[in-house]
């Protein structure tokens, strides 16, 4: 995290930053945003339980339809040969975190058009800190999402090694705030609520098709090269290696790197956006009282 | 009014969305402890003013200070000293009165047991002490109202401004939050900052700043005018400054 911070810090370095905030001060606003964050997931029942089915429609139905069809053979980091149902856990975690992603992204532009956002960025504490916090926040809730997945899963006879699941954190914290921030960085550049529909489409749907968490890259390069030269360009591809990896309890060094990297820069790239003197926010000040 | 440090002083500030041209060098000051109304129909720049005061805009030209502090170059100090209540209504309807507030003051570094001493404090000046508990969806409008000015004293500011903030309100309720935060500034000092496109919110010794198409076009008490313009009342010399009927209720 510390170095998502250092790199955020540059875009909006030119005001001089007052010293007039201790640790404590810092850390009580952290929490508070988590808090809020958790509070409001944990308040909406609905986002709850269609964050919970969807990835349990996809593993109960689609994985035991597809079994047969697809043939698994042996490739890191499993060691033996692995129902169809295994090998697409890690892709559907990863796609929780996608969707949550996205869905605190949409909360993000929701929050901005009803005034809500205003909350959180008269705040005087540093903005690139409030953003930081909340991709922090937001990443929490996908954890939780993750976990209780994992359980059911495990009820299913997906049984990764038990310390997989502890292996597992840091991975998904990792991934969570990439797509959390790739998320933030998106509300940035999208104007209106009704445009985040098709956003929705050229971004979860590409991003997830495209990549190693449905089928492998070996079997999509029999098919198309070019598509797998694309799979291995996604980097939600490379989120999904290093939940796989990790949940077996081994590193994915190629796939950290990415992961990491893509964090920094999105999350720079919605740190520059949100930045007042760039006016990439809502640009009617006067919309905001439609009552 | 006593010359001292301005609570808030806006110094020759321009905005542009774009070509067009929300604000025009605008230039006032509002001292500690006095109620200013900055009085302009919708559309008039007012929000956008706001928006550069809280710095949810960067300033384009000119510049903004609270108490000196820059709200450009060192807006932390600046916006600490700022209690806003935006014309929205920004509470979160699904927390509580107290989570609500209690973030707000985490927002500050504020810690929550502080928090919950002072949340108490404060609901127990609106009468809400008893509600404390309660979903915001389930307040009036002029409740929620109350409990967003609460909301923005959390932190102890020196500075309140508040966007319309009896837009949508029945008369007692208006009348309410109007008593409320004259108060604040007979009783704690607090300088206001209150825009408005309804006239009769203006008191007499009010000082009264006129906004129309982006520009300031009076800036004084409201008494004086009056005078000024050869008007009777205060509606008159805003229909004189502003050069035409105030043709009020266009959405902008």
């Amino acid at each position: 995290m510390n170095s998502v911070v250092a790199s955020a810090e540059r875009p909006v370095a030119q005001r001089a930053a007052p010293r007039g905030f201790t640790p404590r001060q810092y850390a009580i606003c952290l929490k508070g945003i988590v808090w809020r964050e958790s509070l409001r997931f944990l308040h909406q029942r609905e986002r709850f339980i269609s964050a919970l089915v969807r990835p349990l429609v996809w593993l109960f139905i689609f994985a035991a339809g597809f079994r047969q069809v697809l043939g698994m053979s042996i490739i890191p980091p499993y060691d033996t040969y692995i129902l169809y149902s295994e090998y697409i856990v890690p892709g559907l975690i990863a796609m929780i975190q996608l969707f949550n992603g996205m869905q605190s992204s949409l909360s993000m532009v929701y929050d901005r058009e009803m005034g809500n956002m205003r909350t959180l960025l008269v705040s005087p504490l540093p903005r690139w800190y409030l953003l930081c916090c909340k991709l922090l926040a937001g990443t929490a809730v996908s954890l939780l999402q993750v976990y209780v997945f994992l359980v059911v899963a495990w009820f299913w006879e997906i049984e990764p090694p038990p310390m997989g699941y502890l292996a597992v954190l840091p991975a998904l914290v990792l991934s969570g705030l990439m797509l959390g921030a790739l998320g933030m960085l998106i509300s940035s550049a999208v104007k209106q609520l009704e445009n985040f529909a098709g956003v929705m489409n050229f971004v979860i749907f590409p991003m997830f098709f495209a990549s190693s968490a449905l089928y492998p890259i070996w079997r999509v390069r029999e098919g198309s090269p070019e598509l797998a030269y694309v799979c291995e360009w996604n980097p939600f591809t490379h989120a999904v290696e290093l939940i796989r990896f990790a949940l077996y309890g081994q590193f994915n060094w190629l796939s950290l790197a990415v992961v990491a990297g893509c964090t920094i820069a999105f999350m720079a790239g919605a740190i520059y956006a949100y930045d007042p003197a760039r006016g990439f926010l809502a640009r009617r000040g006067e919309g905001g009282g439609a009552t | 009014m006593t010359v001292s440090t301005p609570a808030l002083a806006i110094d020759g500030v321009s905005h542009s969305y774009g070509a067009r041209r929300a604000l025009d060098g605008v230039s006032f000051a509002v001292q500690p402890a006095s109620f200013a109304v900055l009085l302009g129909l919708n559309g008039a720049g007012k929000s956008t003013l706001f928006s550069l005061v809280t710095r949810l805009y960067g300033t384009q030209r000119g510049r903004i200070a609270v108490f000196e502090h820059d709200v450009v170059h060192a807006p932390g100090e600046a916006l600490r000293l700022i209690g806003v209540v935006f014309q929205a209504r920004t509470l979160d309807l699904d927390l509580s009165i107290m989570q609500n507030l209690t973030y707000h003051a985490a927002l500050h570094g504020i810690g929550s047991r502080e928090a919950q001493a002072r949340a108490r404090q404060l609901l127990e000046r609106i009468a809400l002490s008893d509600r404390a508990g309660d979903k915001v969806r389930n307040l009036s409008g002029g409740q929620m109202r109350r409990v967003e000015i609460a909301r923005a004293l959390l932190h102890r500011p020196r500075l309140l401004v508040l966007d319309e903030p009896t837009v949508g309100l029945d008369i007692t309720s208006r009348a309410d939050i109007l008593g409320h935060v004259r108060r604040l500034v007979a009783e704690e000092g607090v300088g206001v900052l209150w825009a408005t496109h309804l006239i009769d919110e203006a008191a007499d010794t009010d000082q009264v700043i006129v906004l129309h198409q982006g520009r300031v076009l009076g800036d004084g008490p409201a008494a004086k005018l009056v005078a000024d313009t050869g008007a009777a009342t205060l509606r008159e010399a805003f229909t004189i400054l502003t050069g035409g009927p105030a043709a009020a209720g266009e959405a902008a």
